[in-house]
């Protein structure tokens, strides 16, 4: 996987991205944690957030203009969440802050001057970082502005409290100190020589004097850069109220920017970039996007005591009212990413990571091929992410690397093989034709569920469309594509564009969602059409048994996810039939059946889930126009139709209750469609396909075959192996022989015992390992 | 499901060419370029190997998917 794709995937998930108040917070504060610790009583840990994001917790809490409540997403459904007020219950309640933790001491010392907000909160910040901090204050204590405030709005104890936890810290502080800009001990010149960075934040009055020759703006103050709160003096920082007035004093706005010096001092004393990775410093949009359609309105918890803000339960209900915000888009509509507890951002960095294992045990190849490719991910997704991509590049990457585990596709890749042999394949003109106009194309799944109807549709076009129509029975080689095998991939494209060469180019009408995608997306130049538009009601047998409800609830394959031509041809041909629909959802929004991406065969359990939660949407019986999606729903037990199953009933009994024919039975159907067609259609004289042998088995055994994927091909090619050339076990208990044989990479292992001239199977099992 | 009664020590099996019934011995599991010695029920005479279905679908299925993640 290339590194630079793995990245910028990584950044189209948008899960990670900071809720709306905490984007909207110039500090960061992560309301959403504080929150979540509210709403469980938690009060110590919500202060903790606080504590996290400023070195002043308390007065934040008490003080801050909460700009984060004016973006909470709530407020999509009712009141904003009270923010605010429940930063001040985290102080009043989760009482005593935590005290703050110093990094080692470094050598490095700063100057602050002035003991205000911003200047406080730059030395604690720096103290906290090691630096040896000396504050200069001119007035007798530090922050003497907050206590001219009133005392309900910040009592002086909250402020206390906050100082007196900064006293371990290894901040020197100098009140009545006021600096000039005079030579001397307390001049300006000194204090810069003297100290390795100097922070100057003075408050709001205008300087109308000249500082150490700092570069000024207009008539106010000193020019500041506004992102790091560099001055033209390259030690020197400035911030704090001084770089807002006139406008209306900001105790946040202070708290902020105490916070960005810390962190551009910090980085000026290790020559790091002062300008780097700032992008969202202080208030910023997130891209996190929330979806609050479903969500109940509710308005916010009213404090009782008034001025006094909330108390400890009030807080908590308020605190539940949070959504919480995050995006998840996509892990609520797929049992895959569901199943696997996480989201995409993290699913990109561990698959990236399992690849880069070079030593050692993949442990994610199974959740990189349990993907369905399905794209509805993509579908919801607001920034359009695709997992498909992603599992897709790392399945065709461990192909090409030979680190795919080689029994998680080999079933279906040998079905693949069966589907392109002579068994099946066919290119024909219409008999009486030299050429063909257009050509039939029905998939090898529906030839593999429903041979007749193959046949019949043949028969209709045949009647109906002029210019001859040629049949061409082939697999598309999606198997191959979605098992990230591209040489096997290629191989089938090229075979089946020989097909369509050898007839004369025609346009291509075709039964299976799979193939028109895999036409459309990888040899655009065959023109494809979907089949649906092409039967007309009127012109068929339509005797549609009781057993078939009017109404059926529709299920899109996921191949032709948004193919509108796909998705209402379909449905103009129900209307026509005479069958009210019932949506699932948007055509679009359609889900997997678990055959998708092959996971059926890597992981039958997710694959099971996937069908069993898409069939408990309606109790309706489904219709739906895949093949295999209608066979799945079978196996589910989930009475479900053909589309082609109603346009062609023929007196069947109950259509909806056909069970899935099974990975045997589909390979018998299209060596059998073959034969069928060669002999009604082009009138050929076909040998009959008699079994070499008889196998007699019960039911049971037939799904036990199903479930270990043995093909009863598989079960019949050991026995008779076994007894052409007497290498089996023979069990004098039971009577019973045990016989086994290894075809490519598998051994089977069949346990049968004679019924006269025929052979019934008891057991059958399969392992890839030698044995010798 | 059937189970392969032949499969378990107490009751050898007889190989089919050879008539006789079969013992313990050692024999060499092999995949993906790495081998594991394993003592198995095994013809005396022809070395037919039987593997039974506890071990296939069990143990050697364990090995054959770990060595494959690996």
């Amino acid at each position: 996987m290339d590194r630079e794709r793995v990245r910028q995937w990584e950044t189209q998930c948008i899960q990670e991205q900071a809720p709306a108040c905490t984007a909207a917070c110039p500090v960061h504060v992560d309301a959403r944690k504080l929150t979540e610790c509210v709403a469980r009583g938690d009060f110590k840990g919500g202060l903790a957030v606080l504590a996290n994001a400023v070195p002043l917790p308390l007065i934040l809490a008490h003080i801050c203009d909460h700009p984060c409540q004016s973006h909470c997403r709530r407020s999509d459904a009712g009141d904003a969440i009270e923010i605010g007020l429940l930063e001040r219950a985290c102080a009043e309640y989760g009482l005593p802050a935590p005290a703050p933790r110093p990094q080692a001491l470094r050598k490095q010392r700063v100057a602050i001057v002035g003991g205000g907000l911003s200047g406080v909160s730059t030395a604690a910040g720096l103290a906290i970082r090691g630096y040896e901090v000396s504050i200069f204050e001119a007035r007798p204590r530090l922050l003497h502005r907050l206590r001219s405030l009133d005392a309900s709005t910040l009592p002086a104890h909250v402020i206390d409290a906050d100082l007196a936890a900064l006293r371990q810290l290894c901040i020197a502080v100098h009140c009545d100190a006021l600096i000039s800009r005079h030579a001397g001990p307390f001049g300006l010149d000194a204090i810069a020589a003297d100290f390795d960075a100097v922070y100057l934040a003075p408050g709001p009055e205008p300087l109308d004097q000249d500082v150490l020759g700092l570069a000024r703006t207009g008539q106010r103050g000193i020019r500041i850069d506004p992102l790091t709160l560099a001055t033209s003096h390259p030690k020197v920082f400035a911030g704090g109220a001084q770089r807002y007035a006139p406008a209306p004093y900001s105790p946040i706005a202070s708290i902020a920017d105490g916070n960005f010096a810390t962190v551009s001092i910090d980085r000026f004393l290790q020559g790091a970039s002062l300008a780097a990775n700032r992008d969202n410093q202080g208030a910023y949009s997130s891209r996190l996007y929330v979806n609050t359609k479903e969500l109940t309105a509710s308005t916010a918890i009213h404090a009782a005591g008034g001025g006094r803000g909330y108390s400890k339960d009030e807080a908590q209900q308020e605190a539940r009212r949070c959504i919480p915000c995050q995006c998840l888009e996509c892990v609520k509509v797929c049992q895959y990413l569901e199943d696997y507890g996480s989201y995409p951002k993290r699913y990109v960095r561990q698959i990236y990571n399992n690849e880069c294992i070079v030593m050692g045990v993949r442990n994610l190849n199974k959740m990189v091929n349990s993907c369905a490719l399905c794209g509805l991910c993509t579908a919801v997704c607001p920034e359009k992410f695709s997992m498909a991509d992603v599992v897709l590049d790392a399945r065709q990457s461990m192909v090409r690397t030979a680190k795919m585990p080689p029994s998680a596709h080999d079933f279906a890749l040998r079905d693949l093989a069966f589907s392109q042999s002579e068994a099946f394949t066919l290119a024909r003109h219409q008999p009486g034709f030299q050429s063909s106009q257009t050509a039939f194309l029905p998939g090898c799944q529906l030839s593999a569920s429903s041979p007749q109807h193959v046949a019949s549709c043949y028969a209709h076009l045949r009647n109906s469309l002029p210019g001859g129509v040629g049949l061409i029975l082939q697999c598309c080689g999606s198997p191959a594509f979605w098992a990230g095998d591209e040489a096997k991939f290629q191989t089938a494209l090229h075979s089946l564009k020989a097909a369509w060469s050898d007839l004369g180019k025609p346009r291509l009408i075709t039964a299976c969602s799979s193939c028109y995608r895999m036409l459309r997306d990888h040899l655009p130049q065959i023109p494809v059409e979907p089949l649906w538009p092409h039967l007309t009601p009127k012109s068929l047998p339509n005797a549609l048994p009781e057993t078939i409800s009017r109404t059926l609830a529709i299920h899109d394959p996921c191949s032709t996810r948004g193919v509108k031509e796909v998705e209402q041809s379909a449905r103009a041909l129900l209307g026509e039939l005479g069958i009210a629909t019932v949506e699932l959802n948007e055509p679009g929004l359609t889900t997997c059946c678990g055959y998708g991406g092959l996971v059926q065969f890597v992981n039958p359990q997710l694959a099971g889930k996937t069908v069993a939660r898409r069939a408990k949407q309606s109790d309706e019986d489904f219709v739906t126009y895949c093949a295999m999606c209608r066979d799945r729903f079978a196996h589910q037990g989930k009475r479900a139709l053909h589309i082609l199953d109603l346009v062609f009933a023929n007196g069947a009994l109950d259509p909806a209750a056909r069970p899935d024919p099974g990975f045997s039975q589909r390979q018998e159907n299209r060596a059998h469609l073959k034969s069928l067609l060669l002999c009604e259609v082009w009138g050929e004289k076909v040998s009959a396909m008699e079994p070499s042998i008889e196998l007699r088995m019960s039911e049971e055994m037939r799904l036990l075959l199903e479930q270990r994927m043995i093909l009863v091909e598989d079960v019949r090619r050991t026995i008779e192996n076994a007894e052409q050339t007497g290498d089996k076990l023979e069990n004098p208990a039971t009577g019973h022989f045990l016989a086994s044989y290894r075809s490519a990479c598998v051994t089977y292992w069949v346990e049968y015992s004679t019924e006269g001239s025929a052979f019934v199977v008891h057991n059958a099992y399969s392992h890839r390992m030698e044995v010798r | 499901m059937a189970s392969t009664s032949g499969s378990t020590p107490e009751s050898p099996l007889i190989c089919g060419k050879c008539k006789v019934p079969l013992v313990l011995g050692k024999v060499t599991a092999h995949y993906l370029g790495s081998e594991f010695p394993i003592e198995l029920w095994k013809c005396p005479g022809c070395g037919k190997v039987l593997v039974p279905e506890s071990l296939a679908t069990g143990k050697m299925l364990q090995v054959e998917q770990a060595l494959e993640d690996k």
